[in-house]
């Protein structure tokens, strides 16, 4: 048996930043033919731990061993060259670069000093087609889809991944169909002897692929357990520190508010993109978008943003027509629009946390009217605190946070409009599970007062728990609309999965 | 149609179109004894040309190119005046120069992490001003093999020559396709142009391509600064000024995006030749000033600025269109 041999072994691992301590001593052991989830709250040290570990950061202290002899990866590639693969979090691939060159970068096959691009495209389409992606190799990457560059990324790294496999938040925008091929791909390698180390805030996906776990908080090592030994209630106390009141709901909420939509959208659609619907909103109300991954989902509320602006029907405002032609239009009528992809839409890395949530604030009152500077501390302060955002302070600039922190910032963004009309796209990837409850409690608050909400999200216990209303999208239509006590999660997947069993 | 070759179909459409009218008015501008005057005319801008399309592709600049070419003209010309150095060796002593001038300057932009424009701009004033301290009068060359070098062409069916200029101009932009599209290097450099960040978490050696990159350029600026002297026969300190930017107007009219990451060797050999036609053009019209040259090439600049932005925009339309529309290609 493999299984006991340490493949990977890191004592005492240590890294400060200015402002934090990001890991204190961690020590974390990898065995070969394992699949280990390294844990923790948004903040907590995961992803420095594994720059750490792959050269990307240099560590402050600590002994790294690979195969019982010491390491001291200088950088990304000599990780990669010692036979460890890696995705990390913020990064996808470059996209200017084709496919195969993505896939093959840095071990380009050639012949007499020259690559061969036949060679390239033949290898990279076979290396894709295991993940079931059948796709024009030579075109850019940015022409494909996010859910796509991800499995090009997931590709690329188990490729490079002779000893050490790591993944983080590796499955955040995948489907459900996507995330089992990637799994099955897991467990091949593990089967080969590889060690995977699997970074996730899905604890249903720890729970189904990993063998054991490693928890972190606060850049602290709080314990490493076999998956067997541990419950689901434990592991968040452990990764929190602390318990989680939990309310489970069976179905969708019945206290929807009666009375006069607020805004009407009527046969209202986009040609390509989503198909013409009718959708009323009610002041005080959340309407949940149930779908896979490029249903249409995101497409619904590009087109309610006027981000993709709507080339049929017609919206109105309590009767009155009301103009929808850009994301302009959509503020000034008082709509906020939280996006999917924080990366490229939105987050910007060199400004401050502060700056970063007083930003669509400040756009809309225009330039020449700038919200006092001690409005703006204490906005941030404000939302600091409710959103639990992990900051030495509001100035520190937003692209030091960690993953999840940087997405709770842009949640800040748009409730600091106080709009009337929220659209809310995935609000809780890559967020922990304490901050995810926090931000369907923050969900429920902002509905109570009156804020018209729609949130989209492919957690559909997420969607049980706040929804009035569920409206299922596939292949680009409104298919279903369940309200109050029909909405469970069983309606939901029949309603979604309604043609696509034969699919699966 | 793929939007990464979009730009260079646009800059052959253009030169073609452009030849054409020149054809029209000129049917004597067909011949080969214009395109030859037109590859030797535009020899050393070609290959330096070359060097700044890899900078540009990476995401950086190098403004000190022009400067460089008048520092080698100084040197070579100095040098064989006052020794007796044989001009290979000096040539050799020159590219070996400039391509660690090139490397240092690669250095300071990756270790201090100080933007190519201003190091470069420093690079600049730094061999023009080492120009001067070697002679600030032109100095003739009068040497024997410069004579046989000059003397090197072959006659083209028409009379025209391909000279050893023009030829070594069309090798380099033979050899710059075959780096830039074909070896691991040429894939890296694109990489530093699509962001130093990520390329670095893929394992791209960050420090090495960079250096590279400038002592390519570098080496690239010698060769021309060779090639001139052998155009001119003397070296002065106060020539090709500005050639920095004729060189950064052609690989920009050739397709490449100022932004980095997206561009083709291919293009800026026709950007250059686009910029040898207008300047031939205003010499058969005969009563145009050569300002025009400039005053053309500025509206072009402009236009393929727009085109590219119109393109970026187009393709990120594109972007949104497929974005989590994998349903249809898998
Ligand atoms: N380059 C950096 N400069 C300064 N601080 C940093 C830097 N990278 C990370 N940090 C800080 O280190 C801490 C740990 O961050 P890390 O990214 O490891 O968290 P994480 O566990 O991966 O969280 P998440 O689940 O949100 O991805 C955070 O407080 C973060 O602000
Ligand atoms: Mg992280």
């Amino acid at each position: 048996m493999p299984e006991n041999r340490p493949l990977l072994h890191a004592t005492a691992v240590t890294k400060t930043f200015p402002g934090t301590v990001a890991l204190d001593g961690v020590d974390f052991t990898l065995h070969s033919g394992e699949v280990h989830a390294l844990l923790g709250e948004n903040g907590a040290g995961k992803s420095t731990l594994i720059k750490c570990l792959t050269g990307a950061y240099r560590r402050d202290g600590g002994e790294i061993l690979l195969d019982g002899r010491p390491i001291d990866p200088r950088d990304t590639l000599e990780a990669q060259t010692l036979g460890i693969g890696t995705v990390y979090q913020e990064v996808n691939l470059l996209p200017n670069l084709s496919v195969a060159e993505n896939l093959c970068l840095g071990h380009q096959p050639t012949r007499f000093g020259m690559i061969s691009s036949r060679a390239m495209s033949r290898s990279a389409r076979q290396t894709l087609a295991q993940y079931g992606l059948e796709i024009d190799v030579t075109r850019n990457l940015d022409t494909y889809s996010v859910a796509v560059q991800q499995v090009v990324a997931i590709a690329r790294a188990v490729s490079l991944s002779g000893k050490v496999l790591i993944l983080d938040e590796p499955t955040a925008s995948l489907d459900a169909l996507e995330v089992r091929m990637l799994f099955d791909v897991v467990r091949a390698l593990k089967e080969r002897g590889l060690g995977i180390v699997f970074i996730s805030h899905f604890l249903d996906q720890v729970f189904e692929i990993s063998d054991r776990i490693t928890v972190l908080r606060n850049g602290k090592l709080v314990g490493t357990q076999a998956i067997a030994e541990i419950d689901r209630t434990r592991l968040v106390n452990l990764m929190l520190g602390r318990e989680l009141e939990q309310e489970t709901r069976e179905s969708g909420r019945t206290d929807r508010p009666e009375g006069e939509a607020m805004i009407r959208f009527r046969d209202f659609g986009r040609g390509g993109r989503i198909a013409p619907f009718d959708l009323d909103i009610h002041a005080g109300e959340v309407v949940g978008v149930a779908g896979l991954l490029g249903s249409g989902r995101t497409e619904t509320a590009e087109t309610l943003f006027g981000v993709t602006p709507h080339d049929s029907g017609a919206a109105s405002d309590a009767g009155k027509p009301l103009h929808l032609g850009s994301p302009r239009d959509a503020i000034a009528g008082g709509f906020g629009f939280c996006p999917e992809d924080r990366k490229s839409d939105g987050i910007i890395g060199d400004l401050s946390v502060r700056e970063n949530i007083v930003l669509a604030l400040q756009a809309r009152r225009g330039w020449t009217k700038p919200v006092p500077a001690r409005e703006q501390a204490a906005m941030a302060d404000e939302f600091i605190r409710r959103l639990d955002i992990r900051t030495p302070d509001a100035e520190k600039p937003v692209g030091l946070l960690s993953g999840g922190n940087q997405q709770k910032v842009m949640l800040a963004r748009w409730l600091a409009t106080n709009p009337r009309f929220l659209i809310l796209d995935e609000p809780t990837r890559g967020i922990d599970v304490g901050a995810h409850a926090e931000i369907i409690r923050l969900i429920e608050e902002l509905c109570a007062r009156g804020m018209a909400l729609l949130v989209i999200s492919s957690e559909l216990d997420e969607l049980v728990a706040y929804s009035h209303r569920v409206i299922v999208v596939r292949d680009r239509h409104h298919v279903a609309e369940l309200v109050g006590a029909e909405i469970t999660t069983n309606n939901m997947v029949a309603a979604i999965a309604a043609d696509r069993e034969a699919a699966l | 149609m793929n939007a990464r070759t979009l730009p260079l179909l646009a800059t052959m459409v253009i030169f073609l179109a452009a030849y054409a009218v020149c054809y029209v008015q000129f049917p004597a501008m067909l011949s080969t004894r214009v395109i030859g005057n037109l590859l030797t005319d535009n020899a050393f801008l070609g290959i330096v040309a070359v060097g700044m399309t890899f900078v540009i592709l990476s995401g950086g600049i190098d403004l000190s190119v022009g400067s460089v070419i008048a520092f080698s003209g100084v040197f070579i010309a100095v040098l064989l005046r006052d020794t007796g150095l044989h001009p290979l060796v000096v040539f050799a002593m020159l590219l070996v120069l400039t391509t660690l001038f090139g490397a240092a300057m690669g250095a300071i932009i990756h270790h201090l992490e100080m933007p190519p424009f201003i190091v470069t701009l420093a690079g600049m004033f730094l061999a023009r001003g080492m120009a001067y301290v070697l002679s600030i009068d032109s100095v003739p060359i009068t040497h024997a093999f410069y004579d046989q070098l000059q003397g090197l062409y072959y006659v083209m069916p028409g009379k025209g020559r391909l000279t050893l200029i023009g030829a070594i101009m069309l090798a380099v932009f033979v050899a710059g396709m075959l780096v830039a599209h074909r070896t691991r290097f040429g894939t890296n450099v694109y990489a530093l142009g699509g962001g130093v960040q990520t390329a670095r978490l893929m394992g791209v050696p960050v420090q090495r391509t960079t250096i590279r990159i400038y002592a390519l350029s570098g080496f690239l600026a010698g060769l021309s600064g060779i090639v001139f002297s052998i155009y001119t026969s003397a070296g002065y300190s106060l020539a090709t000024v500005g050639v920095e930017l004729d060189a950064i107007a052609a690989v920009v009219i050739g397709g490449t995006l100022l932004t980095g990451g997206s561009g083709f060797v291919a293009g800026t050999l026709i950007g250059v030749l686009i910029m040898g036609l207008i300047q031939t053009y205003i010499i058969f019209d005969g009563t145009l000033s050569s300002w025009w040259t400039k005053i053309v090439i500025g509206i072009l600049l402009f236009a393929f600025i727009v085109l590219q932005k119109g393109l970026v925009w187009l393709t990120s339309q594109r972007g949104l269109a497929m974005r989590g529309g994998p349903g249809g290609t898998r």
